[in-house]
């Protein structure tokens, strides 16, 4: 498929009261590509994501989304987003897939494509099973089959990992793997674990106090970085993963 | 055209509204069997009977023991004469009864006890009496609230007793016609305003309360981010809530025909459209009340401010007439008050159409107005 700009930000500034939580970014993100924005918390992720989802406005800049903007154009835009947004809790007195039929019901689809979400995200067991019964690793699993019911262009996912143990953590990581070879689904996903980025994600954008410190594939980020950078830390090479090279353009660590 | 149905938003927003509410035990009880369980306990409670005993403090021992006829007091001697022989309780405390039969008013009978002017202001506080008597120098002299409407009563039959100490309880002259009037019963007053207060709290915390828990959880965020119609879900919300309430209602009101024989005197169609209009009226004024916050405790404060006042005010435990006057137009004004009013016009007093549709068009436009406005600041992410 030709990579096509499927989601367009123009020097967007957010500002909530006296905090200036999204300063000037620009980005461009292609058809099918996956990208993670990655920084620690308060670099500003959530708030360009809810810009993204059409949940906030610009105070300044542009945003196109599959070519659109979003006044005007709700409905049309919000059937091809998918989003699973931090935190949020479903109905806990609803059944798995009473949650999926639910939501599916938003899109007008029927059961069989829940059905087949159920699949997709390991959760057919867990079918009949109340919401408030399902562990964290589960209930981000039911989020994410929410996410994908209506098979979106474009996927937003703000920290879909967080909180979660290693192994559920991996799981979310297969499912997302898997659509990554499966369709042209663009994926967003916003995140402070240097490994999920890595893994996941084909183009990387370091964020930090609502800025881009830095974007690029993994190897351009790794391999340009020391270049015209004042060192913080002393190193004997490169930086060897995303953590490092943080340090090195910030002085902390991403978890910090 | 069932598959649409099936597949429609709407269709899954009631049904998972629905699913939610019958999955809580706490709405089932709290709805359902809580009702019942006031009405029973305050029906049993304030439910008059026909014969009863009256406890009447008399200070002074000597009252009651016998003395010749010469050396008795006023109070003595009307004993002597009318009451059975004194009873001695196992605390050395006297008694003397006096039976004062009336198959059609209801017997009564009086109990006089001696005790300490200490021990009556006890009983008199706890309610186990509401008269005293004492005698000084040939006179007797009755101690009793003037505000209590018992206590006078009862001072009223007795003085006229022991104003002629030769009186011996004989049947009266002229004849005595009781009316027999149904619906004034303390749980006839009652279950109407169960009713009604139930369809407020039901609102309040089914309405209001849902839609701020749905904002803090993220959930109604969630949700509108999708193609989702926001009137759907205000829609749902509501229908599901206003159909549980008929239930509710319902059950209350066979548990009350069943145990306490409690009819509607007056038009069911106008109850069931007065009823209908006091459900839109408050579920705009939780929709209203919903439509900002995002903290949980905000809104129980919310909630509890709005509905605690109108529950102790809009006379559903006791009549609004207990309060000052000046104050009875400002709480005839309350939603809770006018629908108690209408409701209670109809049981009990048999009102019909044409005297509901003026409140009822005042609820509607209520719901309405609060609706709207709730609708113009409601805060969806």
């Amino acid at each position: 498929m030709k990579q096509d700009k499927v989601i367009e930000v123009v020097n967007v500034y957010k500002s909530f009261k006296a905090v200036h939580a999204v300063r000037g970014i620009s980005l461009e993100i292609l058809n099918g590509q996956f990208i993670a924005l990655l920084g620690p918390n308060g670099a500003g992720k959530t708030t360009l994501v809810e810009i993204l989802e059409g949940i906030q406005k610009p105070d300044s800049g542009e945003i196109l989304i599959a070519g659109k903007h979003w006044k005007g154009n709700e409905k049309e835009l919000q059937n091809i987003i998918g989003l699973s947004l931090q935190e949020t809790r479903f109905i806990d007195k609803l059944k798995v897939f009473e949650t999926l039929k639910l939501f599916g019901s938003f899109f007008s689809l029927g059961p069989d494509r829940c059905r087949e979400v159920m699949t997709l995200v390991g959760l057919d067991e867990k079918k009949d099973a109340y919401v408030v019964n399902l562990s964290g690793g589960q209930r981000q699993r039911l989020a994410l089959g929410v996410a994908l019911l209506n098979k979106p262009r474009i996927l937003l996912l703000d920290e879909p990992t967080t909180g979660l143990d290693p192994q559920a953590r991996r799981e979310v990581w297969m499912i997302l793997k898997r659509l990554k070879d499966e369709s042209y689904t663009s994926l967003i996903l916003t995140t402070h674990y240097m490994e999920e980025a890595e893994q996941l994600c084909d183009y990387i954008v370091i964020m930090d106090h609502g800025t881009i410190l830095k974007e690029g594939t993994l190897q351009d980020l790794l391999g340009k970085s020391s270049a015209g950078m004042e060192k913080k830390e002393v190193y004997t090479g490169p930086p060897r993963n995303l953590d490092e090279l943080f340090i090195e353009l910030t002085g902390r660590h991403l978890n910090e | 055209m069932v598959k649409r149905i099936t597949n429609s938003q709407l269709y899954h927003l009631i049904l998972a509204n629905a699913r939610e509410l019958g999955r809580e035990p706490a709405v089932l009880f709290w709805g359902m069997v809580f009702p019942i369980l006031m009405s029973l306990g305050l029906g049993v409670a304030f439910t008059k009977k026909k014969d009863v005993t009256v406890t009447i403090a008399v200070i002074g021992r000597n009252h009651l023991v016998h003395a010749p006829g010469d050396s008795a007091s006023v109070i003595q001697y009307f004993l002597q004469k009318n009451a059975a022989a004194v009873k001695v309780a196992k605390d050395g405390s006297f008694s003397r009864e006096l039976k004062v039969p009336d198959d059609k008013l209801g017997g009564t009978t009086y109990v006089f006890s001696d005790l300490s002017w200490k021990q009556a202001m006890v009983m008199l506080k706890r309610g186990n009496l509401n008269l005293v008597m004492d005698e000084v120098k040939g006179r007797v002299i009755y101690k009793f609230d003037p505000m209590n409407p018992d206590a006078q009563l009862t001072y009223l039959k007795l003085s006229k007793m022991m104003k002629d100490p030769e009186l011996i309880i004989r049947p009266s002259e002229s004849e005595v016609q009781p009316l027999d009037v149904t619906g004034t019963r303390y749980i006839d007053f009652l279950v109407p305003g169960l009713i009604c207060m139930g369809v407020m709290m039901s609102c309040m915390w089914g309405v209001c309360y849902d839609i701020i828990e749905k904002r803090s959880k993220k959930l109604l965020r969630r949700m509108v981010a999708t193609p989702m119609k926001r009137s759907n879900f205000l829609v749902a919300l509501i229908t599901v809530r206003i159909s549980m309430n008929f239930v509710e209602s319902g059950l209350l009101l066979l548990f009350s025909w069943l145990v306490f024989g409690i009819t509607i005197q007056g038009s069911v169609l106008a109850l069931l459209l007065f009823f209908v209009s006091g459900n839109i009226a408050f579920a705009g004024i939780a929709v209203f009340l919903a439509s900002h916050t995002a903290k949980t405790e905000i809104g129980n404060g919310l909630i509890n401010l709005v509905s605690m006042p109108m529950m102790v005010l809009s006379g559903i435990f006791f009549s609004y007439h207990n309060f000052p006057a000046w104050s009875i137009p400002v709480i005839q004004k309350f939603p809770l008050t006018m629908m108690a009013d209408g409701v209670r016009s109809i049981f009990i007093e048999g009102a019909g159409f044409s005297e509901i549709l003026l409140p009822s068009a005042i609820m509607l436009a209520i719901g309405l107005v609060f609706f709207t406005a709730g609708l113009k600041i409601f805060k969806w992410h």
